[in-house]
């Protein structure tokens, strides 16, 4: 019994380690093994593969590894706390939130500095922000109410009103501000460079390191608010402390990468399905692999046309069925 | 040696300066190694009582002692290491174990990280055990029965350790031989570990039967508490549960439904046929008095009516309806 979690969780990081590695080498230009290791050992190699390896595909690979993992351990976050196995990061309105800044900061472009609108640095910022808002905004609504599903519902109605706002600002805003804003919301790891990876990899770090402090009471919260309560569990503190964990974790990836669907609902599916167990102990890191897994594929799926496929149509196009699959299975 | 202590204990609930009580001034006791059932007709302030005990709802005014400390005051962890609970809702968790779920209870005592060390182990092996679980021990919960589901959350309670056990209507939905079981294991499990367990329920006669004290609760009358026999002499059981359409048998300790009695019978005979003829006979309506002109006598084997032989209570009803009708005008 003991060892068959061992084996799968080897095999998992052996699978990890493997798509990375593939991402590394796929691509417009194929760069082999070989070189790669080479280029990592400071041998050097061919200038121009060694800055498209180091510069490009790189932190594009370490930001699919962070944004798997942190959306899908929020997506077991949420699960866990509203009991629900459709809940997902976004269902608290982190998506919307961050697209509400995001498209300000575009549509409103007009307003601001150009320099700082066209900087990168403004979208990350309204993200963040935008996400942090309609958190805030749900934590506080979560002191008021007592239950998980009426926080699920409210968290809904932040995200409706968000998307409404960005559909009023879209009617009145230029072509070129709208169409840059659709492909941001269609995602994409590749816009993170190493300047941006000094801001997203600590804020993913801080995230996931809050998740696995907050994995006994998540254990806890399995029984139901009350049994958990029973067993000595703070439930405001501990929702509180998901609710930003999953804030941090959604918002930071979202407002770097754009959003990203499906991950956070179907990754602790599979873990659950792949592990057979509900102990989070076992579960976040399992999540972490097989989310990191996922994305990494996806993206390596959407370099194979000769122009590379937005990152949230490809996560959309696996992550759909599987839902649709663990629906039926469970029906059985 | 008594584990909790209520004084002055108002219960109910307090909303935008409204106030509804609907139990006051109660001064309850709790013992170590006893089974206590809380009973009372629907609205009595069962579940109330039974939320403010737990710290799942503020009490209006009073306090509950536990050891000389207000459990009200005291923090989750704390109290928690103090009472453990079996609550109604249903429990569902996807991959469980009976193992995984009863290791919960482990909980308080257990390091922030909840490692399960191996007197850890031992305890919750030995709570699965108690309920006579060992064999399904890695068994997933979803595969249990109610009856089984129900004993996984006492092993529960049994792995926190606590002094005492609550449960809110352990035995609602639950079949007749399961209720008896959980009843049974509720009543040795007080006595062999010497934990106060204090649970709510609907079954009287289980309670009666079970129970080492009963705490009887009614919307007019307040908390009686008292062993169940006492109770039942001094009256405390039909008061609580008075109505019009139905009595507290103190000869059974169930209740007896009110009919309306118009027509007299004389019935003697065979002991043990007698009860449930006399059940027939009360359900049709007939009293049973002596002068009657109709005279039943109840043999080893059928009833007689003036020689005639009768074989089943449905002929003797049909009997006794054709002797009724030529005295009625």
């Amino acid at each position: 019994m003991k060892s068959r979690p061992f084996i799968i969780f080897l095999a998992l990081s052996l699978l990890t380690v493997g798509l990375f590695l593939a991402d590394l080498a796929w691509g417009s230009i194929h760069i082999s093994l070989r070189e790669i290791i080479s280029v990592f050992f400071g041998k050097g190699g061919d200038g121009i593969n060694s800055e498209i390896l180091l510069n490009f595909r790189l932190p594009k690979a370490i930001t699919a590894i962070l944004a798997g993992a942190s959306l899908s351990v929020a997506g077991l976050m949420m699960q866990t706390l509203f009991r629900n196995s459709l809940a997902d990061p976004y269902i608290l309105g982190v998506s919307s939130g961050a697209s509400l800044g995001v498209a300000l900061v575009m549509m409103a472009a007009s307003v601001l500095p150009v320099a700082f609108v066209s900087s990168g640095w403004a979208l990350i910022v309204a993200a963040i922000i935008g996400a942090s808002v309609v958190l805030v905004l749900v934590v506080g609504v979560s002191f008021k109410v007592n239950n998980a599903v009426s926080l699920l519902i409210v968290g809904l109605m932040f995200g409706t009103i968000a998307g409404s706002i960005v559909s009023v600002l879209q009617n009145f805003s230029n072509p070129d501000a709208i169409k840059l804003f659709v492909m941001w919301t269609f995602g994409s790891l590749s816009a993170v460079t190493w300047t941006y990876m000094q801001v997203l990899l600590p804020v993913s770090m801080l995230g996931l390191g809050m998740a696995f402090f907050l994995q006994k009471r998540l254990d806890g919260l399995l029984l139901g608010e009350n049994y958990a309560r029973g067993l000595g569990v703070s439930i405001i503190q501990t929702r509180l402390l998901i609710v930003i964990a999953t804030g941090i974790l959604a918002g930071g990836i979202t407002a770097f990468t754009g959003p990203i669907a499906f991950v956070g609902v179907a990754i602790p599916h599979i873990a659950r399905g792949i592990f057979r167990t509900s102990s989070h102990k076992i579960l976040m890191p399992a999540t972490v692999l097989c989310g990191a897994s996922l994305i990494l594929f996806c993206d390596i799926i959407s370099q194979i046309p000769a122009y590379t496929l937005p990152i949230n149509t490809i996560s959309a196009l696996f992550g759909a069925p599987i839902i649709i699959w663990i629906i039926l299975k469970k029906r059985s | 040696m008594s584990i909790l202590t209520t004084k002055n204990l108002s219960i109910g609930y307090s909303k935008k300066g409204k106030t509804d009580v609907i139990q006051s001034q109660l001064n309850l006791e709790l013992r170590a190694g006893e089974l206590v059932c809380l009973i009372g007709p629907n609205g009595s302030g069962k579940s109330t009582l039974l939320r403010t005990l737990t710290g799942l709802q503020k009490p209006l005014s009073g306090n509950a002692l536990i050891d000389g400390k207000d459990i009200l005051k005291l923090k989750q962890l704390e109290k928690a290491l103090l009472i453990s609970l079996v609550l109604t809702e249903r429990v569902d968790i996807e991959n469980a174990t009976v193992y995984n779920l009863v290791s919960l209870g482990r909980h308080p005592h257990s390091d922030w990280w909840g490692s399960i060390t191996e007197p850890e182990d031992t305890i919750i092996r030995e709570a699965i055990k108690m309920v006579h679980l060992g064999h399904k021990i890695h068994q997933n919960i979803n595969e249990l029965s109610d009856g089984e589901r129900q004993r996984v959350m006492i092993a529960k309670a049994l792995a926190q350790d606590t002094p005492i056990i609550m449960l809110d209507e352990p035995t609602a939905h639950l079949d007749l031989p399961n209720r008896v079981e959980i009843m049974l294991l509720l009543h040795k499990l007080a006595h062999k570990t010497d934990k106060a367990i204090l649970l709510s329920t609907h079954e009287l006669d289980l309670a009666l039967q079970a129970a080492d004290r009963i705490w009887l609760i009614s919307s007019d009358r307040g908390v009686e508490c008292g062993v169940p026999e006492d109770l039942v002499f001094n009256g405390s059981f039909n008061s609580a549960f008075e109505s019009k359409s139905y009595y507290f048998n103190a000869a059974n300790g169930n209740f007896s439904m009110n009919y309306p009695m118009t027509k007299k019978v004389w019935v003697t005979g065979d002991k043990t046929r007698m009860y449930w003829t006399l059940r027939a006979l009360a359900r049709a309506g007939y009293m049973v008095v002596q002068d009657a002109n109709i005279q039943i006598l109840v043999t080893a084997t059928g009833w007689k009516i003036d020689d005639n032989e009768i074989e089943t209570v449905e002929d003797l009803l049909t009997e006794l309806e054709s002797q009724h009708q030529p005295f009625e005008p």
